[in-house]
């Protein structure tokens, strides 16, 4: 009897507590693929012009994020989504959980860098692309050269020496297929990853993880992307990040509002707060291509005009093909299986 | 009713039946719980592989889809290959160390205990990256310890990682099975055959192993299962070998394809309900050990025995020593495998995401609170459902939901625990009702479900070898002098299975502490726990700071393990005062 009664008022309290914790205002729920270590830096300039917003963020990779919002479907719980992917924010799109709005500042915005609906769903606020970090020890040991081209990787040399995400699991690993396919053409695409197949040690389920085990010396080559290379060698890593002179491919991280019965005057503070020139030059102190100029020079590694890196990238192309492309990726090249 | 029994008095009678109606209640209670959290969810999930991605119904057809796309079929027979030779190593690995713990004069048996437990301490993040950083291409074993001796390269990436991490997982939990199988047993067994002239072979063979098969049978079923669905390490150190859980990840978490998700999930289930089938028949044969009349065994000194148990154990725990030292040398370096300065600048956690200490907090507040609540719910049910009489169909049914989670791989319990536990109502024929649990999503609370249903079966396991070995007699005295069930179970069930009790109780704790595949998809701004921090820290490509964080979750479950040997120790020799003659 007691602990029944006891329950009761436990599930009573809960239940006040949750209902408390929803009517408090000055709180919004933030879900982010942002890199674990931009995050503090980027909420100290929030938290200055606007002391009086609680930002909550929920930090996973990109596919956790996307997954976890397209479960949490028909009852959302984030107010805000900020940089995760522009091709997730698609999907979620897609699903009908996005609201169109059009943060201040949406004026300054690259076309390229946003959803071309008025108002947008989605607003881009920083690209990132297709990179191999080396690791120069190992490159040095085995006498490779710092592979500078999508062609370069398929040489002889580097056999069993390149680590690539599988991008059937990985976003990274997608968008540099994608990007192969779109500036080759299909045909001569599959031609060259079948070459590229030749050439790789393994495939892994994460978009970082080939800039990292480049870093650790356990592959001379990663395929990833910049980021990553550049804040392994700011850690010290013998790494070296390199641009594919055909072109990259890349995608945007990108802010969305979440459709609510209540929508939070908030989060539209944050997301106009989330394109402001304050925080733009922020995210551009270690990314080249920003949702409008960040006034800052171009991070040290980058090509000199990281515009023209990026390839002319087709998101609806991609988007209505990725199944079909990841298909036939898994049909020629997973199935293989065992390294053996 | 009365003119029947005619002879006893009426208030004894009375109480007799309410007792029972107070036991099929609890029956029934315990099986709603199961069926709430496992089947509604489950349900779930096997509608979804119904759908397609729009939300219509096309019955069978992505199964169809799934059978003939090679590279999702071939993942079938990896995953049974991987399962069968982990289940094999575990098992026999295993029994060894538990038959040294429990039957020989081995010195320091605690000590070797706790060792053998530690991989289950250990988050399926920090074995991936402890292996690598010993047998990946730049591992000390591999190079040879920097060039030190010759090095050997058993090329880590596929199964032969694969078997390598899942051996290191389910290890203890055959150890911890089998040890309390070959704990509970009848030394006048062994003295009637010494008695009768059979040598040590013989009765190995025809007293211990029969004596232990249901803790056998229980051993294989849980190592082949983890083994088969587990995604952790297979993601980590996987390479391109396909297998089924990875295949889940994949599916859900690469291209959001939550119905080919669902599939594969479903496909995962077969082989439990198959290992289910084959356990209910062995099961039926089973016999008390322990009996009211029970003399407990207290191993013979022996030399050479003793000796094999001494030296086998310190090679098995060197060799899971050998590991940490790695995990905690890697926490410690500057750069691997370049700049191999040592120092504790990891362990600051300043610039790197993921919470921190405050997560590591949180964490432990969670693993405490599965730990208690798991217990007392589990002890719990496997009580009701292995010393009621009657009532079968429900016991079957029980037992069959107790066993389910096993099967059910973390990622899957995440996301139908979203499915479930978000949703604000559902429309039954047209009437709307709402969810009475939806208060629980985004609380401490559905993490601490999540994980008393993510690790319920082993536990459950457990609690019924230990109760299995307890003579039915007890309850029948008890019975007929009239004593009430509830004052039996205190009195004599609790104290005597104390040992499993707290075994279990341990086993939350730490697996709660360690687990990252479920709560990673429940855990919520204000509850930031420390194993998430490792994964996203080696996601951001903070390895250290990973290694450094895993290395803290290994620490406070040896502490409290080592804080609650010392507080149980009188505790567990009163209550354990039987088992010395």
């Amino acid at each position: 009897m007691n602990r029944c009664k006891f329950l009761i008022v436990a599930m009573a309290a809960a239940i006040m507590l949750l209902v408390s914790t929803a009517a408090f205002a000055g709180e919004i729920l933030v879900y982010t693929a942002l890199e674990d270590d931009e995050i503090p830096i980027y909420l100290d300039i929030f938290k200055k012009s606007h002391p009086d917003i609680d930002v909550k963020i929920v930090r996973d990779s990109t596919g956790i994020v996307t997954a976890k919002l397209l479960a949490e479907k028909d009852n959302p719980q984030a107010d805000v989504v900020w940089g995760t992917a522009a091709t997730s924010l698609m999907l979620c799109d897609q699903a009908g959980m996005l609201e169109p709005y059009a943060p201040k500042y949406l004026a300054k915005v690259r076309p390229t860098m946003r959803d071309s609906n008025t108002p947008p769903r989605w607003v881009g606020i920083k690209a990132w692309m297709t990179g191999f970090v080396t690791n120069t020890i190992e490159a040095k040991r085995l006498g490779l050269p710092i592979p500078q081209s999508y062609a370069d990787l398929i040489k002889p040399i580097y056999k069993g020496q390149i680590i690539m995400p599988n991008p059937a699991s990985s976003g990274t690993g997608f968008l540099t297929v994608s990007a192969i396919l779109q500036l080759m053409g299909e045909e001569k695409g599959w031609a060259y990853l079948d070459k590229l197949h030749e050439n790789i040690l393994r495939y892994t389920h994460s978009g970082s993880k080939p800039a990292k085990l480049a870093g650790a010396g356990e592959a001379a080559v990663g395929v990833s992307f910049g980021y990553r290379g550049f804040m392994q060698k700011q850690k010290g890593e013998p790494v070296v990040t390199t641009f594919p002179k055909e072109g990259s491919g890349w995608d945007v991280e990108a802010n969305a509002l979440i459709k609510k019965d209540h929508i939070k005057p908030d989060a539209k503070v944050f997301l106009d707060w989330a394109i402001s020139p304050e925080v733009m030059a922020a995210y551009g102190k270690v990314y080249p291509v920003t949702a409008y100029p960040s006034g800052n020079p171009i991070p040290e590694g980058y090509p000199k005009d990281p515009q023209a890196q990026m390839i002319k990238n087709d998101f609806q192309w991609a988007a209505k093909n990725r199944m079909r492309i990841l298909k036939e990726w898994t049909r020629r090249y997973d199935g293989k299986s065992d390294p053996k | 009713m009365a003119e029947v029994t005619g002879g006893l008095p009426a208030s004894r009678l009375a109480r007799v039946d309410v007792e029972g109606w107070l036991k099929r209640c609890l029956l029934l209670l315990a099986s709603a719980w199961l069926a709430v959290v496992v089947i509604l969810p489950l349900l779930q999930l096997l509608s979804k592989s119904l759908l397609d991605n729009q939300g219509n119904f096309v019955g069978l057809l992505n199964y169809a889809e799934y059978f003939s796309t090679p590279a999702l079929r071939n993942s079938i027979g990896n995953s049974l290959y991987v399962s069968v030779a982990t289940t094999i190593v575990s098992v026999l690995l295993g029994f060894g160390f538990a038959y040294a713990l429990t039957r020989t004069n081995l010195p320091g048996k605690g000590v070797f205990r706790s060792i053998a437990m530690a991989p289950i301490f250990t988050p399926t993040l920090l074995n991936g990256i402890g292996l690598i950083y010993l047998f990946g291409r730049k591992g000390l074993i591999t190079r040879g310890f920097f060039g030190a001796i010759p090095g050997v390269d058993i090329g880590l990436y596929g199964s032969t990682g694969i078997i390598i991490s899942e051996v290191l997982f389910t290890f203890p939990q055959a150890m911890m099975i089998l040890s309390v199988a070959l704990r509970m047993t009848d030394a006048r067994l062994y003295e009637a055959s010494e008695s009768l002239g059979a040598s040590r072979i013989r009765t190995f063979f025809a007293v211990t192993l029969p004596g232990v098969k249901y803790g056998l049978i229980s051993a294989v079923f849980v190592c082949f299962i983890l083994a088969f669905t587990d995604f952790g390490a297979p993601q980590v150190v996987g390479g391109n070998y396909n297998i089924l859980a990875t295949d889940i990840y994949k599916q859900v978490i690469g291209q959001q394809n939550f119905v080919m998700g669902a599939v594969v999930s479903v496909v995962l289930l077969i082989p439990t309900a198959l290992a289910f089938i084959v356990d209910r028949i062995a099961q039926r044969r089973q016999v008390a050990l322990i009996q009211a009349r029970s003399v407990p065994l207290v191993p013979k000194r022996d030399a050479v025995l003793d000796g094999a148990a001494l030296g086998y154990c310190v090679f098995i725990s060197l060799l899971i020593l050998g590991f940490f030292a790695t995990a905690v040398f890697a926490s410690l370096v500057k750069v691997w495998p370049y700049t191999l300065d040592l120092g504790l600048w990891h362990y600051s956690f300043k610039g790197t995401g993921g919470g921190g200490y405050q997560a590591l907090c949180n964490s432990i507040r969670m693993a405490l609170y599965s730990a208690v609540f798991g217990t007392a719910l589990t002890f719990g049910a496997a009580y009701l459902i292995e010393k009621s009489r009657g009532q079968n169909v429900l016991r079957q049914a029980s037992y069959f939901l107790s066993l389910l989670p096993l099967a059910l791989p973390g990622l899957v319990i995440g996301l139908a625990y979203i499915f479930f536990f978000n949703a604000p109502g559902w429309d039954v024929l047209g009437v709307r009702i709402p969810n009475p649990l939806n208060w629980m999503y985004g609380t401490m609370a559905i993490l601490v479900l999540s994980n008393v249903v993510h690790f319920y079966s082993v536990s459950f396991l457990t609690a019924t070898t230990a109760l299995k070995q307890l003579d039915r007699e007890f309850e029948t005295v008890s019975e007929s002098l009239g004593v009430p069930f509830y004052v039996t179970f205190f009195r004599v069930t609790v104290p005597v299975c104390l040992p499993a009790i707290l075994e279990v109780a341990m086993y939350y704790f730490a697996n709660s502490m360690a687990t990252v595949s479920a709560v990673i998809f429940l855990y919520s701004a204000d509850t930031p726990l420390a194993s998430v921090a490792i994964a996203n820290m080696d996601d951001a490509g903070d390895i250290a700071p990973a290694c450094a964080m895993g290395v803290l979750v290994v620490l406070i479950n040896v502490l409290v393990r080592m804080l609650y040997s010392l507080l149980t120790r009188g505790v567990k020799r009163r209550s354990q005062r039987w088992t010395i003659r």
